[in-house]
């Protein structure tokens, strides 16, 4: 992973005194998405072809405006202007735009840039516009191998997404679900990761034991998750880097539902012993293990604050599924859900002031935030089966997976990725080759 | 032989008859299979020896063992009694209206319930061992309370 991280060069210094007209109101949804005419790069002339493996990658200055403009179009904050009502040359809009040009087909920013391609290096530049105000708003440029052109595109998107609204960006990242396939009452399971956009699938497993809800360490390069390796349900910790796999503490039972603590030295999990499900850590370099709750009730789905002071997790100690906060050594636990219908998979958001939940009501599934107190309850999305939200590095998207009904042959089933903006806005479906569930989303790649 | 098929037409009408008239009756009959909404039927059972099924099922978010459940038991429990040499995994299952990570406890604790159960009428708990599916190997895909009531169960097998 570390060979990965990019190597910046901040080429321009930041034009950080001129006052920007152009802004993103991200509060209240996508209702005036921002109009943004990303330019396709030009490739210098001297430059060699890209080449990943065999393969030439053609034109590959289009390719990452491409990569831009999806990013930008799901993000649901902007509206990528097509690239044929743009009336100036790439190369000399990035000297110097028309302005004029520009308003005419009603971009309020504009992206430019450059792309130079040597044996082993790719190096791209760009620069964002705001074309009401007529400015530079960012100009930069990376270097790196070339076979990162789309991580690049990525974090361009990522450059330009903070800068226009304010927020960090969350486009150059990956998400690692399980991948199904086959009947559903013998559903063939995979670990599977991609980048942000579906891009670039990879299968960690090989399908031949049930795996379930893998989580990212807040570091990236580790993976917690379920396996039913030799038939015994245990929490596993995979280096996605090595591939190496061990398991997690030495358990006489089921340990599930894991997760990492924000420092990325512990694992949370459940634990099942004789009917009774109690929340346990493992400190991955001591292996102390330690458990956090002691009640004959099932509790599970545990996970901290962004802070590591305190932990969400669910419980029907109250005789049905509810969610529970504490300090994360186990004192001075509290319900927080008193609404009608269950609670369950209370997952803490980044940015530590919300809570992301599935409830289910009168059989509907409801993805939904709340504040740690409980209060300010708000459904996101219903439908008749979803779970599992996993918010977005930024605590600005959410994404889960939503099953369909079927009949008794198992017709109509499916299993699907879907994403929600937290204002409740721009509901989307993320496409995979196969089926998938349980994603989790992992923190940007370079920080 | 042309008897034998005018008696065929004559049963494909009989039974035509007595679908149309089912028809009207078919939601009360699929409740029928029900008591609240615990399974009772014998659809999906197997039987680990004549007379021994080798399932309970349990009502939506329960292991609370019913009656008819206990019966099953106590003549799951004989059987192993008899042989004694034989060692067995309860499988614990929910249906699929739950979140994930619940229900592989709820199916826990499920298998758990059985394993106490059998443990009550003189099995040994190290030929018991106990595996929770959570709604991962339903047994029925239907979308519907009577494929949900099959799924909610315990599965007795031999492991050895």
């Amino acid at each position: 992973m570390k060979k990965l991280i990019l190597v910046i060069f901040y080429v321009f210094i930041f034009n950080s005194s001129a006052i920007a007209l152009v802004e993103v109101d991200i509060t209240r949804g996508n209702l005036n998405p921002l109009p943004i005419a990303v330019s396709p790069l030009y490739i210098e002339s001297g430059s060699k072809d890209l080449k990943e493996g065999d393969k030439v990658i053609k034109n590959v200055g289009a390719r990452i405006s491409e990569i831009v403009e999806a990013n930008f179009r799901r993000s649901g904050l902007f509206n990528p202007l097509k690239k044929d009502s743009f009336v100036q040359k790439p190369d000399i809009a990035h000297v110097k735009p028309r302005f004029e040009d520009w308003r005419l087909i009603k971009a309020q920013a504009l992206v430019t840039g450059k792309v130079t391609v040597s044996d082993d290096k790719l190096r791209v530049e760009f620069r964002l516009w705001d074309v009401v105000a007529a400015k530079e708003m960012i100009a930069l440029a990376f270097s790196t191998t070339p076979g990162n052109w789309r991580r690049v595109a990525h974090i361009i998107s990522d450059k330009i997404y903070q800068r226009l609204t304010g927020e960090e960006g969350y486009f150059d990242t990956r998400i690692i679900y399980v991948s199904e396939t086959g009947k559903k009452t013998q559903r063939y399971k995979k670990l599977a990761i991609m980048d942000q956009d579906g891009a670039n699938v990879k299968y960690l497993t090989l399908g031949n034991e049930l795996v379930l809800t893998p989580r990212f360490s807040p570091k990236n390069q580790l993976v917690t998750y379920l396996s039913y390796f030799r038939n015994l349900p245990r929490v596993y910790l995979l280096d996605i880097e090595t591939g190496v796999q061990e398991v997690v503490g030495d358990f006489p039972g089921m340990t599930f539902a894991p997760r990492f603590s924000p420092d990325g030295k512990k694992i949370i999990m459940s634990f099942a012993k004789d009917g009774n499900s109690d929340i346990y850590t493992m400190d991955m370099s001591t292996r102390v293990v330690e458990k956090i709750t002691d009640h004959t009730s099932i509790d599970t789905s545990p996970s901290y604050s962004p802070d590591g002071k305190y932990i969400c997790f669910n419980s029907d100690r109250s005789g049905l599924q509810q969610i529970y906060v504490m300090r994360s050594d186990g004192s001075n636990v509290k319900r927080i859900t008193f609404g009608k219908g269950l609670y369950g998979t209370p997952v803490w958001s980044p940015r530590g002031d919300l809570i992301a939940f599935t409830k289910v009501h009168k059989s509907r599934f409801y993805i939904g935030v709340m504040r740690p107190d409980g209060s300010g309850e708000r459904l996101l999305t219903e439908n008749f089966y979803q779970e599992a939200p996993s918010w977005s590095p930024n605590g600005r998207v959410l994404i889960f997976y939503r099953e369909t009904k079927s009949d008794s042959e198992g017709k109509g089933f499916s299993a699907k990725l879907w994403s929600i903006d937290l204002t409740g806005y721009n509901e989307r479906l993320i496409e995979t080759e196969t089926d998938g569930s349980d994603p989790s989303w992992s923190s940007l790649l370079s920080k | 032989m042309s008897l034998a098929i005018n008696l065929k037409k004559f049963l494909v009408i009989i039974f035509a008859g007595v679908a149309l008239t089912a028809c009207a009756t078919q939601v009360k009959k699929q409740t029928g299979m029900m008591q609240g909404d615990v399974y009772t039927g014998t659809e999906t059972v197997e039987y680990l020896a004549t007379g021994v099924k080798d399932r309970v099922f349990f009502a939506t978010n329960k292991s609370v063992l019913t009656t008819a459940s206990r019966d099953t038991l106590r003549k799951q429990a004989a059987y192993m009694r008899k042989q004694g040499d034989l060692t067995f995994s309860i499988e614990g299952h929910a249906d699929e209206r739950g979140t994930r990570e619940y229900n592989l406890a709820l199916g826990e604790r499920r298998a758990n319930a059985v394993k106490d159960y059998l443990m009550t009428y003189g099995i040994s708990g190290n030929r018991l061992s106990v595996i929770s599916y959570g709604k991962e190997r339903p047994v029925n895909s239907g979308s519907d309370p009577l494929a949900w009531s099959q799924n909610r169960r315990s599965v007795t097998v031999k492991a050895n």
